[in-house]
C-alpha cells in the first residue's frame, strides 16, 4: 500500500517536472500597424545612371531616389519599427543577413539586423562597386568589390542606423538598421508592418524613417494582436 | 576604539588622495613610438602651443585656422585616420601617427614637425588619444605585411594596367590618372566636403610618402574617411606590386624603370586598348 502511494507520488512529481521543463512559453502576440504621413512629402526624382551605362540599361523607366518612398493611402515604405524598451536583452542570432547590389542599387534599401549578427554583402553586378558604410558609433570601413568578388563579411557591434554608400556610383544609398532586439519589421509598399512572436508585456515601440527620424509609442501585448500606428509630418524638401 | 576608526579613515583618505593622480594616469591609454613612452599631460602643453590653432581646443579639427584650410585639419574625436599601416576599419598604430607628425602631409597645411624632438612627438600622441573614447575600447589593428617588391618588368606593368581597368580605379582617378574620372566630381569625404582623387599625372609625392611601399600601403589599407577603399581582400600581394608599377607609369615627373619600359612598349604597340572603354 505504501509502495503504491509513493509510486503514485513519484509519477506525479515526474510528470509535473516534465511539464515545467518542456512547457511552451505563453503564446506570442503580434504587433501590427501602419505608418503614414500628413502634409506633402518631397517628390522622389529619377536617378540618372548615364555614367554607368551597364546599369542604366537595366532600369527602364529609371529608378527613383528612395529617401521618402510613399504608397497608397499616404503610407510610408522602408520605415523600421522595433521594440526599443521593455524586454530582456537577447544574444544575437547566428542567421546570416544578406545585402545585395543589383543594377547599381542596394537591395533591400533598408536592412534591419541585430547587433553582432553576421552580415554578408554580395555584388550581382558586372561593374565594380565599393562598400562604404558611414557609422558614427561603430567603426567606419571602406572596401572595394569588383565583379565576381566574394561577399564581404561584416558585423556591427553597437545599435545604430548606418548609412551605406558607393563612392563610384553616387546615387547608391542604403541603410543598415542595427537594433538590439529580434522583434523588428520594415513597412511594405502599403506602409504595413507585423512584428511576430512578442511575449505578453508592456513595451516601447520605435519607428525610424531615414528623413523624418524616430517616434516612440507604448504598447501592451497580450495573447492576440496589438495595433500601433505611426504618423509623420512630411516636409516638401 | 573611536580613535582607531578616525585614524584609519584619515589613512584611507590620505591613500585615496595619493592614488587619485595614479587613477587619472591609469585612464590614459598611453603612446609608444620610436622607443619612447608619451605622457599626455606634457602633450597637452605642446598641443596648446603648436596644434590648437588648426585642430581646435577640443581636437575636433575646428581650430581658428580651419575655416581657411582645404583639406580641413584632422578631427581627432572620431579617431578615423587616413594614413595607416593597419587594415580598413582599424585604428592606426602609434608609429603611424608618429610618422605623420614627423613627415607632415604633402599638399596640406600640416607641416613636418622637425622642431619637435621624439619625446615631444610621443607626448603629443598620448594627448591626441584623449580626444576619442575609441582608443580605450579598441586596440590598433595589426599592420599589414608588405612583402618584398617584385621585379619591375613590362609584364608586371601590363598586368597592373589590366587591374587598373578591371578594379575601376579609372572611374575616379581617370584613364590617364589625372584625377578626372567620371565619378570624380561627386566625391565627398567623411565630413561631406568635396574631395579630389589623387592626380598621378601632376603629382610626384603622395600625402603620406613617396616610395613604392607607401603606394602599396595606400590601396591595401584604404584611406578611412575618404572614398578610397581598401583592395586588400581582392588583390594578391604580387598583383598589388603590378599595380604599383603601373601607377608609376602615370607619373611623368617621377623617374621610374616602369615608366621607361611602358613608354618603349607604347611606341611599338600603338593600338593598345585604352583604359575605361567598355
Amino acid at each position: 500500500m505504501r509502495i503504491a502511494y509513493f509510486c503514485c507520488l513519484g509519477i506525479v512529481v515526474l510528470v509535473a517536472s516534465a511539464m515545467l521543463v518542456f512547457a511552451r512559453p505563453p503564446a506570442g502576440g503580434t504587433i501590427t500597424g501602419k505608418v503614414s504621413y500628413t502634409g506633402t512629402p518631397a517628390k522622389m526624382k529619377p536617378i540618372d545612371m548615364s555614367k554607368e551605362p551597364t546599369c542604366a540599361k537595366e532600369h527602364n523607366p529609371p529608378e527613383k531616389t528612395q529617401t521618402v518612398v510613399t504608397g497608397p493611402g499616404n503610407s510610408l515604405e522602408y520605415v523600421v519599427v522595433y521594440i526599443s524598451a521593455g524586454e530582456k536583452p537577447s544574444g544575437p542570432p547566428s542567421q546570416v543577413m544578406r545585402y545585395d547590389q543589383k543594377g547599381c542599387m542596394y537591395t533591400p534599401h533598408v536592412l534591419p539586423l541585430q547587433a553582432n549578427q553576421p552580415l554578408q554583402i554580395y555584388t550581382d553586378d558586372p561593374v565594380a562597386h565599393n562598400i562604404h558604410p558611414m557609422p558614427k558609433l561603430n567603426s567606419e570601413w571602406n572596401k572595394s568589390q569588383p565583379p565576381g568578388a566574394p561577399p564581404i563579411e561584416a558585423k556591427w557591434e553597437k545599435p545604430e542606423f548606418i548609412a551605406v554608400k558607393c563612392n563610384i556610383h553616387p546615387w547608391m544609398h542604403g541603410y543598415f538598421a542595427v537594433v538590439s532586439t529580434p522583434h523588428y519589421a520594415v513597412t511594405d509598399e502599403q506602409g504595413n508592418f507585423t512584428i511576430k512572436d512578442v511575449p505578453p508585456g508592456k513595451y516601447t515601440v520605435t519607428a525610424w524613417q531615414e528623413s523624418y527620424g524616430t517616434q516612440n509609442q507604448e504598447v501592451t501585448v497580450s495573447a492576440g494582436a496589438a495595433t500601433v500606428n505611426f504618423s509623420y509630418k512630411a516636409l516638401p524638401y | 576604539m573611536k580613535k582607531n576608526v578616525i585614524t584609519s579613515s584619515i589613512l584611507w583618505a590620505f591613500c585615496l588622495v595619493i592614488a587619485l593622480p595614479g587613477l587619472a594616469i591609469a585612464q590614459d591609454v598611453g603612446a609608444h613610438a620610436d622607443g619612447k613612452t608619451g605622457d599626455s599631460q606634457s602633450g597637452k602643453a605642446l598641443y596648446r602651443r603648436f596644434c590648437v590653432g588648426c585642430h581646435g581646443e577640443e581636437g575636433n579639427g575646428l581650430g581658428e585656422n580651419a575655416q581657411w584650410l582645404d583639406p580641413r585639419p584632422r578631427d581627432f574625436t572620431t579617431a578615423l585616420f587616413r594614413w595607416r599601416s593597419t587594415p580598413t576599419g582599424n585604428l592606426p598604430t602609434d608609429q603611424d601617427l608618429y610618422d605623420t607628425i614627423t613627415r607632415g602631409i604633402v599638399g596640406t597645411l600640416m607641416p613636418t614637425w622637425k622642431p619637435l624632438n621624439p619625446q615631444q612627438k610621443v607626448d603629443l600622441l598620448a594627448y591626441i588619444k584623449t580626444f576619442s573614447p575609441r582608443w580605450k575600447t579598441q586596440k590598433p589593428g595589426t599592420p599589414i605585411p608588405i612583402p618584398a617588391e617584385t621585379p619591375e618588368v613590362i609584364e608586371s606593368v601590363l598586368h597592373g594596367r589590366e587591374l587598373y581597368d578591371k578594379m575601376a580605379c579609372w572611374k575616379c582617378h581617370g584613364p590617364d590618372g589625372r584625377g578626372d574620372g567620371p565619378s570624380a566630381p561627386t566625391l565627398t569625404d567623411d565630413k561631406n566636403l568635396p574631395i579630389r582623387p589623387y592626380n598621378f599625372h601632376d603629382g610626384t609625392r603622395f600625402r603620406c610618402g613617396e616610395t613604392n611601399q607607401d603606394l602599396y600601403k595606400i590601396f591595401m589599407t584604404g584611406l578611412d574617411g575618404t572614398p578610397m577603399p581598401s583592395f586588400a581582400d581582392i588583390i594578391q600581394p604580387n598583383d598589388a606590386w603590378d599595380l604599383v608599377h603601373f601607377l608609376r607609369t602615370l607619373q611623368p615627373f617621377v623617374h621610374s624603370k616602369s615608366r621607361e619600359l611602358w613608354l618603349q612598349y607604347a611606341k611599338t604597340h600603338p593600338d593598345i586598348k585604352p583604359i575605361g572603354v567598355e
